[in-house]
């Protein structure tokens, strides 16, 4: 009763959204909660930070960009091409990323994420480099214009909202039980005859493919792409909203999102200093507030054998520590790669 | 051929810039275990340390060199004392994720003080002017930034592997443990190896301020290349850095004769080459894998 009631709030909440605040803002709300929740299959059930989401958002965003414009593809047709030659392009860079762990893993993808940067700027030709794609046009299939701001909002919200339910579905499956097994404890996992690198980067290419759909659904809702969306800034502001929302949490990245992006536009007609908020969030979630607004509030609001299921044991990316950590290694954990 | 003995040169000083940061990145990492995303940020404070103590006290080049270093060294010292040090029993990524949060905010505040454009810096007037060898013309500012480097990469090996110091560091690198079974109090050591590692950032920055434009942003890419560079040379040894960092930096300058638009991308390049040959590293152990 109660969680139906809470389905329906939301649900409610969804429709309303751009009736509440400037339908675009709404648009981008939806989408990069999306983002987020892909991101977070990655971070929060399999315990991998990867820095460099925005390679494959980004990436996402330039190839629906450039299919719309250049070859004329309709919408969502642009989105989901956008979300498969992003997965195609983490199948690579993932595979080689997946070789090391931890911190390894996190320095990896964000060097791999600035080589995509870097070639996008210089790839002129295509991507207009500096100047970015800009004339994106929003037409749906048989040419039906999807240029107001609210249509494009109930056409992309139905789209985001199956990608959400494709993430929870990924994370609640045998094969999520796998990755969170793979968190927990990854030479176990390995132990008990799972082919860990396997899991980890089927993991890896479904995120980014999911993240590219979000990176395509929020470029046609703007228009134009530049580079900041490939920038190491962007895989920062995904892993703020994801930490803020609550890591490990089916709502976190939702409630990130929103609350990111809300700040950022509110806090735009005040001030321009957006590092400055980013930054303080950021510490002050890292250090007292690892669980995250969802991971604090959950326990407290649904009760039941249920209650906090998926969520971390702990507040940790891996509770556990991980390959190399030694019970014996002193009260400073040691978690080499 | 002469084209590409100019690039070589250039991209030894990119290099020694690469070495200088990964050295310190290096030294942090053996003790704390910590991946200093804020490095990036700190070499740019102490570039603007630099700029500042020239221009509002009329302090030298050299004076700055020493002072500046300083300065981001305590800042480091402050940081560790009151923010990293709350994170060590947790997963090792948390401290990347709290320094990346201080880089978001540090360059943040720079930016919103002198803005986006940059400042100049000029060269000490003892260093301008060019040093002819054979029939190339070398930049003297540059030659010392190479030189200078060079003898700091040289200092930091010799005081980690030869002195009493260093040994103590590479005993708590090794086992920390066992170390302060043996009476040496680790703990107070780690914030002087962190300020230790910053400061090497600051005198990078210090070195870059007369040849690449003063602004916040100065760090924030190459703090990224750097991360590459340690991958490629494994985070074990300091030798491996050092060596990593200079070759790395003038295969790209060499590349970018041929293709400049590979001159960014071929350390990433480099990288994803050697994760498939020799995924510790080419200096790193496989238990650091």
């Amino acid at each position: 009763m109660r969680r139906a009631l809470g389905w329906t709030a939301l649900a409610a909440i969804a429709l309303a959204l751009p009736w509440l605040m400037y339908p675009v803002l709404a648009t981008d709300i939806v989408t990069w909660g999306l983002f987020a929740a892909a991101f977070d299959i990655l971070l929060g059930y399999t315990g991998l930070l990867s820095f460099g989401q925005a390679a494959y958002f980004g990436g996402g965003a330039y190839a629906a960009a450039l299919l719309a414009q250049r070859a004329g593809v309709s919408f969502p047709l642009n989105a989901l091409a956008a979300g498969l030659i992003a997965g195609a392009m983490a199948v690579p860079l993932m595979g080689l990323a997946i070789r090391r762990r931890g911190i390894y893993f996190a320095m990896i993808t964000l060097a791999f994420a600035e080589m995509v940067f870097y070639v996008i700027n210089e790839w002129r030709s295509l991507t207009g480099g500096e100047n970015g794609v800009q004339g994106i046009p929003r037409v749906a299939p048989g040419g039906f214009s999807l240029a107001s701001p609210l249509v494009y909002y109930y056409t992309a919200l139905p789209l985001a909202v199956l990608g959400l339910l494709l993430c929870w579905r990924i994370v609640r499956s045998p094969f999520g039980r796998v990755l969170l097994a793979i968190r927990e404890n990854e030479v176990r996992t390995e132990m008990l005859g799972y082919p860990v690198v396997r899991y980890k980067l089927i993991a890896a290419v479904l995120s980014c493919a999911i993240s590219g759909f979000a990176g395509g659904l929020w470029v046609i809702n703007h228009g134009f792409v530049a580079l900041d969306a490939v920038h190491w800034s962007t895989s920062g502001l995904v892993l703020t909203m994801v930490l803020l929302g609550g890591i490990g949490t089916r709502l976190g990245p939702l409630a990130g999102a929103a609350l990111v992006l809300y700040l950022r536009d509110f806090l735009s007609t005040w001030t321009d200093a957006w590092g400055v908020v980013t930054g303080l969030i950021f510490i002050a979630v890292i250090l007292i507030f690892r669980r995250g607004i969802v991971g604090t509030l959950e326990p407290l609001l649904v009760r039941g054998p249920k209650a906090g299921r998926v969520s971390p044991s702990q507040p940790g990316l891996s509770p556990q520590g991980g390959p190399g950590l030694s019970p014996q290694g002193g009260p400073r954990r040691r978690l080499t790669g | 051929m002469e084209t590409i003995l100019i690039q070589l040169f250039n991209g030894l000083i990119n290099g020694a810039f690469y070495a200088l940061l990964s050295l310190g990145l290096a030294v942090i990492f053996g003790m704390l275990r910590v991946v200093n995303f804020m490095h990036g940020a700190l070499y740019m404070l102490g570039a603007f340390g630099a700029f500042l103590l020239g221009t509002t006290l009329g302090v030298s080049f050299w004076w700055a060199l020493v002072i500046s270093p300083v300065a981001v060294a305590a800042v480091g010292y402050g940081l560790e004392r009151t923010l990293l040090r709350r994170l060590y029993d947790l997963d090792v990524l948390y401290n990347l994720l709290l320094t990346f949060g201080l880089t978001l905010l540090i360059q943040d505040v720079m930016r919103l003080r002198f803005g986006i454009q940059g400042v100049p810096y000029p060269a000490p007037p003892q260093l301008q002017g060019v040093v002819v060898v054979g029939f190339m013309f070398f930049p003297t500012y540059r030659l010392f930034v190479l030189v200078f480097s060079l003898a700091v990469c040289l200092g930091t090996w010799w005081l980690i592997e030869r002195t009493r110091a260093g040994m103590i560091i590479r005993a708590s690198t090794e086992n920390p443990m066992l170390t302060r079974a043996l009476g040496v109090d680790v703990d107070r050591w780690i914030p002087l190896v962190f300020a230790f590692g910053v400061a090497l950032a600051g005198l990078a920055g210090v070195l870059a301020a007369p040849m690449r434009a003063v602004s916040p942003l100065m760090g924030a890419d190459l703090i990224i290349t750097t991360f590459a560079i340690v991958v490629i040379g494994g985070m074990g040894s300091i030798l491996g850095s050092v060596v990593t960092g200079f070759v790395v930096g003038a295969l790209s300058a060499v590349a970018a004769v041929y293709y400049p638009a590979a001159a960014n991308v071929l350390v990433f390049v480099i990288m994803a080459v050697v994760l498939l040959v020799r995924p510790a590293g080419l200096f790193g152990t496989a238990e650091a894998a």
